[in-house]
């Protein structure tokens, strides 16, 4: 969906928002963060987690023998486990993801846009874009000029996010913030606002390739901005922390702001999604401790 | 819905059948024989039976609080005491998961904020004081200070072991001995922490526990104490000032409250609505400095209000000792009875009720999260402390309406301020008659922090420098 907004009113609005209390949020998520999950719920959101999962690679070391099984994983992570949700790749892995993944309800997610700096020039950036989506990716994780969001110039980070929503046709845009580099909830509302009146089919949170990462009180801000965006225009928007969240207990974390913040509506992988490598192959450790009783090992599960 | 499998804390604390009177470092009956019980009020259970302290018990703990402060307590030095009240801090530490499991039966409240605030902010308390036991010279209060000798203690029921450690933990710093009652619905975690005592070999007679009900509480005011502290309800504590009057005994008053909790219209909204949340339904709204009045700016009040309804339909009422419940259960068929009533006239003088679905279990004293909009300033809701998890709400529309609003009230405990504009926090917290302004926060508590009220909330100070004064002779 387009945007009905010029640049300029974009920029205004979004200028306009009221503050975050940074004490207050953080409070807040160290707040969920102490809720208790056991038992069926636990095993309900050990699932569920799995099922969000973007499995992810962006290694320079990447090959197609290595895209190809990851894509075998996600299809069939561990016995009856769930699929995960997407594999995301480099424009470059698209092709080979592709085929992997035919038939199986496991999308292809490429990044795009000059990842992960997207210091290169526009139209190179929608080229890179519209190359992804040719060679058959679903979903296109772009990141925004963070130098013109910090410089000041949000119509042009408007504009070129909806430049890239034009280039991707079908597929969900997802649009990374890099809010390691915002730095300021501020700065982090505006940006998940502008991307959201831009036309972003998710907000991301982080690259994985800058120091910090998606936290806690950062997520709960977006979800509490897409919140209050379908609320207010009736547009609905999903959200994906990526980047360091490793184990099930951190997941389970992110779900409980997820199930409190926004409820059922979001519980799905259609608006939630993790950005991770690592964290499956704990959710599927955690997931053999529930059904067997005892803690397994690396050794019983995959390494990709 | 993504429900919550129930996750109930498994430590279950040594609770004895009977706990007798502590005086003199043991324990033993009432003189007269007299019992009482306290009941689980999650579950209208009994607990266990406690003796009931009369006058002659009154007058033993009182004589043997005076020996050992003439004796012991008295001559030690700053350091030596100091000592014991580190202990006592770490035992506290140590066995802080039983403690709070035995507060929140005894009382109600939820184990995540017995876990996470009462018993480590007591902790705290205890070491704060210890650390002050040696330097009290040096508090600017007078080259020599002297403590006052023995201090007659009564505590309210809402947060009973932090309130314990709030009027003992200075006292004993400052050289006192005391003789504590705890509420007559919750003496376990007293009588634990009587426990504890022996445990840390405090010299018998420094600390005294007698349990009991208000005349127990009379018969200390009336005895041969040298001050009484005293938190609870302003009409007691009006009766102490005046039983007291004409006496030598000095006393600090620390009661009710109907706090101002101010929203302007710059406020961040979502932790606004937090604080909101915090300000009244922490303890099941047993607070005595509860933002109890929501001012908000009428502006944004109908956006306010929304979050604050989505938000307040999350919590979480139900069984005190699982781990994910928000709000637990009323403290006692009394207190219910007093919510109950006064949330009556709100309806009945025209404000608007909103509560939000939840079950609330078969047996003991449940209240449901009430919200009340449409709120007068003449009405009942808005001027009685309620004591219990009831918000009204009114509107302003400029910050002098709304400092006028917060200040037209007998008390003066609390009040909080919601705005991302610097200036106008520090405009507001001048003209605020309350001894605790909080910014963009509430219910923040520490042991350096003094807290204590105006008006009809109290004299006198509990905590930090200033807290000291309250237990010396300066």
């Amino acid at each position: 969906m387009g945007s009905i907004l010029s640049g300029a009113e974009a920029a205004a609005l979004v200028r306009a928002l009221p503050g975050v209390d940074a004490v207050g949020l953080e409070a807040r998520a160290a707040g969920l963060a102490t809720r208790s999950v056991k038992k069926e719920s636990k095993a309900r959101a050990i699932d569920l987690a799995i099922s969000m999962i973007d499995l992810t690679t962006l290694e320079g070391a990447d090959t197609p023998g290595k895209v190809r099984s990851l894509a075998a994983k996600a299809i069939r992570p561990d016995g009856d486990a769930p699929s995960t949700a997407a594999v995301c790749v480099y424009p470059s892995m698209v092709a080979t993801a592709a085929e992997a993944l035919e038939g199986s309800s496991v999308k292809v997610a490429s990044v795009a846009t000059g990842f992960p700096a997207g210091q290169v020039p526009l139209d190179v950036r929608l080229a890179d874009t519209e190359a992804a989506v040719r060679a058959g990716a679903d979903e296109i994780d772009m990141v925004i000029n963070r130098g013109a969001f910090l410089a000041g110039d949000l119509e042009r980070v408007f504009h070129e996010i909806k430049a890239v929503k034009a280039a991707s046709g079908e597929a969900r845009l997802k649009v990374i913030l890099e809010t390691g580099e915002l730095v300021t909830y501020d700065d982090v509302r505006r940006a998940s606002w502008l991307a959201m009146h831009a036309g972003a089919d998710f907000i991301k949170t982080s690259t994985g390739k800058v120091g910090i990462n998606a936290t806690l009180p950062v997520t709960l801000l977006m979800l509490q901005a897409v919140r209050d965006f379908r609320a207010q225009t009736g547009v609905q928007v999903g959200v994906k922390p990526a980047g360091g969240i490793r184990n099930t207990k951190d997941a389970i974390k992110y779900l409980v702001c997820v199930n409190e913040t926004l409820g059922d509506d979001w519980l799905s992988n259609e608006w939630f999604r993790f950005g991770a490598s690592s964290l499956l192959n704990d959710l599927l450790m955690q997931r053999q401790k529930l059904k067997t009783g005892h803690y397994s090992g690396p050794d019983y599960v995959t390494v990709d | 819905m993504f429900e919550y499998a129930p996750a109930p804390e498994s430590v279950r604390p040594q609770i004895k059948e009977h706990y007798g009177l502590f005086v003199d470092g043991e324990f033993a009956d009432a003189a007269d024989g007299s019992v009482f019980k306290s009941v689980d009020p999650s579950t209208e259970e009994v607990l266990f039976t406690v003796a009931e302290a009369g006058e002659a018990d009154v007058a033993n703990a009182v004589a043997a609080a005076r020996r050992a402060h003439e004796t012991v307590w008295g001559p030690m030095s700053g350091a030596e005491r100091g000592k014991y009240l580190f202990r006592i801090a770490r035992l506290l530490q140590e066995k802080a998961r039983e403690f709070a499991v035995a507060e929140s039966l005894d009382n109600g409240k939820p184990i995540k904020e017995t876990r996470d605030f009462d018993v480590p902010t007591a902790a705290q308390h205890f070491f704060y004081h210890a650390g002050w036991a040696d330097k009290l010279e040096y508090a600017g209060l007078g080259p020599d200070p002297k403590s006052l000798g023995v201090v007659g203690q009564v505590i309210p029921w809402n947060f009973p072991l932090l309130m314990l450690a709030w009027k003992i933990a200075p006292a004993l710093a400052c050289g006192n001995t005391v003789v504590l009652k705890p509420a007559e619905t919750t003496p376990l975690t007293a009588l634990l922490f009587a426990e504890l005592c022996q445990e840390a070999d405090l010299p018998a007679g420094v600390v005294n526990i007698l349990p009991g009900a208000g005349a127990t509480g009379a018969a200390l005011v009336d005895a041969a104490v040298d001050k009484i502290a005293f938190t609870g309800s302003t009409a007691v504590g009006r009766a102490i000032a005046k039983a007291v009057a004409g006496s030598k005994k000095k006393v600090t008053l620390e009661l009710g409250g109907k706090a101002a909790n101010i929203v302007f219209d710059d406020a961040a909204i979502d932790q606004a609505v937090e604080g909101i949340v915090n300000g009244i339904f922490f303890n099941q709204g047993h607070v005595c400095c509860a933002g109890s009045r929501l001012l908000v700016q009428e502006s944004v009040a109908d956006d306010v209000l929304e979050r604050l309804k989505a938000r307040v339909s999350t919590l979480r009422v139900g069984d005190p000792l699982d781990k994910n419940t928000d709000i637990g259960a009323i403290n006692s068929a009394e207190q219910l009875e007093r919510i109950t009533a006064l949330t009556e006239t709100g309806g009945a003088e025209g404000a608007e009720v909103w509560q939000p679905a939840c079950d609330l279990p078969e047996r003991g004293f449940w209240f449901r999260p009430t919200v009340f909009t449409g709120v007068q300033q003449s009405m009942r809701i808005a001027r009685e402390e309620i004591f219990g998890p009831v918000l009204s709400v009114l509107t302003f529309r400029t910050p002098d309406e709304a400092i006028a609003k917060a200040n037209n009230t007998p008390y003066g405990l609390s009040a909080g301020v919601w705005t991302e504009k610097g200036s106008k926090i520090l405009w507001a917290a001048e003209r605020l008659r309350a001894g605790v302004v909080w910014a963009n926060t509430f219910n923040q508590f520490d042991a350096a922090s003094p807290f204590g009220g105006l008006k009809e909330s109290g004299y006198g100070r509990e905590g930090g420098r200033q807290g000291l004064e309250a237990y010396l002779d300066v």
